[in-house]
């Protein structure tokens, strides 16, 4: 066991090892593993981020549905209202239009009872100067009574 | 192989020196006299050779997963490598609180160059070296690095090194001198002692570290061999020791990954300390 110079041919060895594993070997090993790391690391994010994606485009889709459903109900509300609304104002039409007929029909009965009268009253002014023509069995002034057989008419 | 045990034992425990020898001239030690002759002026073949092949695998197998890193879906080689990068990464997190691009990749290359030049280990002791000496080229050959002083104390020179340099960089000269001269005892009349003291704790750092290392691996390497030498002694010896020798690399697959990762924690430790301004 002797001490010498491959003492200092060792240091040399050593040395030149070690800067060469800190040149050629250490700084590519240690890259790839920290582009590997960043990549699972990204991976990992953007795997995270679909799921939340996800998540949020079901809360999306289900609030549609919701919102369409709402939709179709107030629509459907709508018609029913408008149907009863339509139904209303036919019946108010129908009403209205069977008061209006009630109306006229009863303006007409008015004016044939009157015209009835009117005729009657004629008749029996014309009954009334014959009768008084044959009473008398002379003939009258037609003309004459007949503007006072009218005033009689008038008056009955 | 050697006659008594006590050659087997010392030849294996022996390097491969390569060296200046005073009357010989630059030659490989044939004996281990020859080794310690040529002094400080000589070189550890096996050790350099084993090592820096253990670091050009560890770069080679890493550099291959990191070029063709993808951040998509990662194939086994860039599974495994992530993983010790991963193992790594966090460990200095959690340690050392500050910002520097180099500590990571200098712990990671600590961690797995250490494992891999300790788990040479759990090849059986004379595989290699019986394989080496056949050639005839060689005498000797002691195949894990870690096992060698100079090895361990090479690593934990750099390390110290880095200490030094990362205190005087964050703290400057000045405030470097300064945290060694008023710490633990904030007074002047203290300063040689806190000097005293702060030096003292400086330098173990990195006597401990190879130490640690060095110790624990030789003491393994120790037991491995006196395992193998069963092997030449009859079959009930050596049927005993294929079983040590198994429970013994069982233990080691705790051992080995643990002094690999003591020293890279010391390491990331030390420098963790080194950064911090008081």
């Amino acid at each position: 066991m002797n001490m010498n110079l491959t003492i200092l041919g060792q240091s040399i060895a050593f040395a030149l090892f070690v800067w060469f594993c800190m040149k050629f070997v250490w700084p590519p090993i240690s890259a790839a593993m920290r582009e590997r790391q960043k990549k699972i690391a990204e991976g990992l994010d953007s795997a995270s981020r679909a799921q939340r994606d996800l998540e949020l485009a079901q809360q999306k889709a289900s609030e549609t549905l919701r919102e369409a459903k709402e939709q179709s109900a107030q629509i459907l509300e709508q018609a029913n209202k408008r149907a009863n609304l339509m139904i209303e104002e036919a019946k108010e039409k129908a009403r209205e239009d069977g008061e209006r007929l009630i109306e006229s029909a009863k303006a007409e009965i008015t004016q044939e009872i009157n015209r009835a009268k009117d005729e009657l009253r004629s008749q029996i002014s014309s009954l009334i100067v014959q009768g008084a023509e044959q009473i008398l069995e002379r003939s009258v002034d037609e003309k004459a009574h007949s503007e006072l057989v009218d005033k009689l008419a008038k008056q009955l | 192989m050697a006659d008594t045990p006590v050659e087997y034992i010392q030849h294996h425990l022996s390097n491969l020196t390569f060296g200046k020898h005073p009357e010989m001239g630059w030659m490989l030690a044939e004996k281990s006299s020859q080794a310690a002759e040529m002094g400080f002026w000589a070189i550890h073949v096996d050790t350099l050779l084993w090592s820096v092949l253990m670091g050009v695998l560890f770069l080679f197998v890493f550099k291959k997963a990191a070029n063709k890193a993808t951040a998509g879906v990662p194939g086994g080689l860039q599974n495994f490598v992530e993983m010790c990068v991963e193992f790594v990464e966090g460990m200095v997190k959690e340690t050392f609180h500050g910002k520097n691009p180099v500590i990571a990749p200098l712990a990671l290359t600590i961690f797995v160059w250490i494992f891999l030049m300790n788990s040479l280990k759990w090849l059986p002791v004379d595989w290699i070296p019986e394989l080496a000496m056949a050639t005839g080229l060689v005498n000797y050959f002691k195949i894990v690095p870690t096992t060698d002083p100079n090895a361990t104390f090479g690593l934990s020179l750099g390390v110290f090194f880095l200490i030094i340099f990362y205190s005087i960089k964050v703290k400057g000269g000045l405030g470097f001198i300064k945290e060694l001269s008023f710490t633990p005892f904030n007074h002047w009349i203290f300063i040689p002692f806190n000097l005293f003291l702060e030096i003292l704790g400086l330098l173990t750092k990195p006597i401990s570290l190879a130490l640690r290392l060095f110790g624990n691996m030789y003491a393994g390497e120790v037991v491995f061999i006196l395992i193998a030498l069963t092997f030449g002694a009859g079959w009930i010896m050596g049927l005993l020791g294929l079983g040590m020798q198994w429970i013994w690399a069982v233990f080691h697959l705790l051992v080995i990954p643990l002094q690999a990762f003591i020293f890279m924690v010391l390491t990331i430790v030390y420098l963790s300390a080194a950064h911090e301004d008081h």
